[in-house]
């Protein structure tokens, strides 16, 4: 979509000669070249627009802040070693985002198995997690991408 | 009439949820989506297979809406609400009245509609989060849709929609995608009716397109093919761009352009669509 003048977007044309799928791209293409042709398209890793190792520590600690303050999830931590968690999550935000760590906790299902965990609470700690991301200043796009990559653990941490 | 009964319920329903002032919070913000013209959960145009509100497990959710459709000939007014159980169910109501400018008439419709999330969770899912919809129209004014030839002042509309959530796919920002396909005798939504001289119902699809600007900002396009079946006048499919304004989980805001093609005789019908929307 982008030309090398520049952010162009195509004039989208009467829908009338327009079958539906090509009407919904061309208003999609429109809005990413907005979004994306104006301002350098990053190939950074994900590992890096998180701030590396010291994002990723600053990441954690505005994390367990929010986390702290969660009425739906705090209880659910009671009987756990603060310091180890925070580590653990740092090593395996680490891992996943292409840093150089290995994550040496327990597996998803095994570390929330016993704690019947409910959507809602799954919801409200992704909540703390999008807001702590907010606060240490990482990027809108490194959000999203993190956040996509922990999605998928959704269905061996509830319900366990 | 027993949709009169069924709205009256409705608002009983809604009152007695406010007494007990239990604001369901459990969702994150925009998944429970925005009120659509026919009541339940979508988009604005078409319906998503999301649910109304912010309920979860073993809660309530509830929405209350007003649009306002203006093209060049027409005036749409919807009004109504919805009612979900635990992510799960969405009961839904709208009232529309079309304004005819050029007859300086007015036409009424009730919809009654039911959604079940079958299988899936919007942001959750490898595989998309997929409903089940039902929705029971009937048309209290009908001397137009009879004039036209339209056969039945009710139908009733079966639709299956696929809705999903793709991260960071479109510039970074993450993308909501929506496809439904729906079992359809209405004309115009069953503003001008049901059935007619053609095949007595037809299969249509809708697809939807959302980016989010931000957390609380989305910009999107909905296609609506329609399953109009008057041979007297056309019926067009339906298309609009939209940006929705979500502030929080109490409040929603949709603005649009929409081009509606050709309605009841008269051509190109465009213009703007407002809503507002509130949750509990
Ligand atoms: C995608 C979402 C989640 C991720 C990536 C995640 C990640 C982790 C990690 C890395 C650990 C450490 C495991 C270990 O030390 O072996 C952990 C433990 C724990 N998580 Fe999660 N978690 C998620 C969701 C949740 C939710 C929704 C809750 C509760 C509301 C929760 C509660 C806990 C608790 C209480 C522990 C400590 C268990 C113990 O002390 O034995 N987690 N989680």
């Amino acid at each position: 979509m982008n030309t090398a003048s520049g952010c162009a977007v195509s004039e989208p044309r009467s829908h009338r000669a327009f079958p539906a799928a090509a009407f919904l791209a061309s208003v999609a293409l429109a809005v990413a070249t907005i979004l994306s042709g104006c301002t350098s398209m990053t190939n950074e890793p994900l590992f890096e627009r998180l701030g590396g190792e010291s994002g990723l520590e600053a990441l954690a600690d505005a994390f367990l802040i929010r986390l702290a303050e969660d009425e739906v999830v705090v209880a659910t931590f009671d009987d756990t070693d603060i310091d180890q968690f925070r580590g653990h999550l740092i090593d395996q935000l680490c891992e996943l985002s292409g840093g150089p760590c290995t994550y040496e906790g327990r597996t998803m299902a095994e570390a929330h198995s016993g704690l019947n965990i409910s959507p809602k609470q799954f919801n409200s700690l992704v909540e703390d997690l999008m807001q702590a991301m907010a606060d240490v200043d990482i990027p809108l796009g490194a959000r999203n991408e993190l956040l996509g990559m922990l999605a998928p653990m959704y269905h061996d941490t509830i319900g366990g | 009439m027993a949709t009169d009964n069924l709205r009256q319920a409705l608002l009983i329903i809604a009152l007695v949820f406010t007494g007990l002032s239990a604001i369901a919070d459990s969702k994150i913000l925009a998944t429970g989506g925005v009120s659509g013209i026919e009541g339940g959960s979508g988009g604005g145009v078409n319906p998503w297979a999301l649910i109304s509100g912010y309920g979860s497990s073993g809660e309530w959710g509830a929405t209350a809406f007003s649009t306002h459709v203006r093209i060049d000939d027409f005036q749409l007014w919807s009004r109504g609400g919805a009612l979900a159980y635990g992510d799960r169910v969405e009961l839904s109501f709208a009232r529309q009245t079309l304004k005819v400018r050029p007859l300086d008439t007015s036409i009424r419709q009730d919809i009654v509609g039911l959604k079940i999330r079958l299988i899936g969770e919007l942001l959750y899912s490898r595989a998309p989060q997929i409903s089940l919809g039902v929705q029971h129209k009937t048309l209290e004014d009908n001397a137009i849709a009879r004039a036209l030839g339209a056969s039945d002042d009710s139908g009733t509309d079966y639709f299956l929609a696929a809705s999903k959530l793709w991260f960071a796919a479109a510039a970074g920002r993450n993308l909501l995608t929506n496809i439904s396909i729906r079992h359809s005798r209405a004309n115009q939504n069953g503003l001008l009716g049901f059935g007619g001289p053609g095949d007595p119902s037809r299969w249509t699809a809708e697809m939807s397109a959302a980016v989010f600007i931000n957390d609380h900002w989305l910009v999107g396009a909905d296609y609506r093919q329609k399953s109009g079946q008057l041979s007297s006048v056309d019926e067009d499919d339906w298309s609009d761009i939209f940006v929705s304004y979500l502030p929080n989980k109490r409040l929603a805001f949709v603005a649009a352009w929409a081009e509606l093609g050709d309605i009841a005789g008269l051509q190109d019908q465009s213009g703007f669509y407002l809503s507002a929307q509130v949750s509990l």
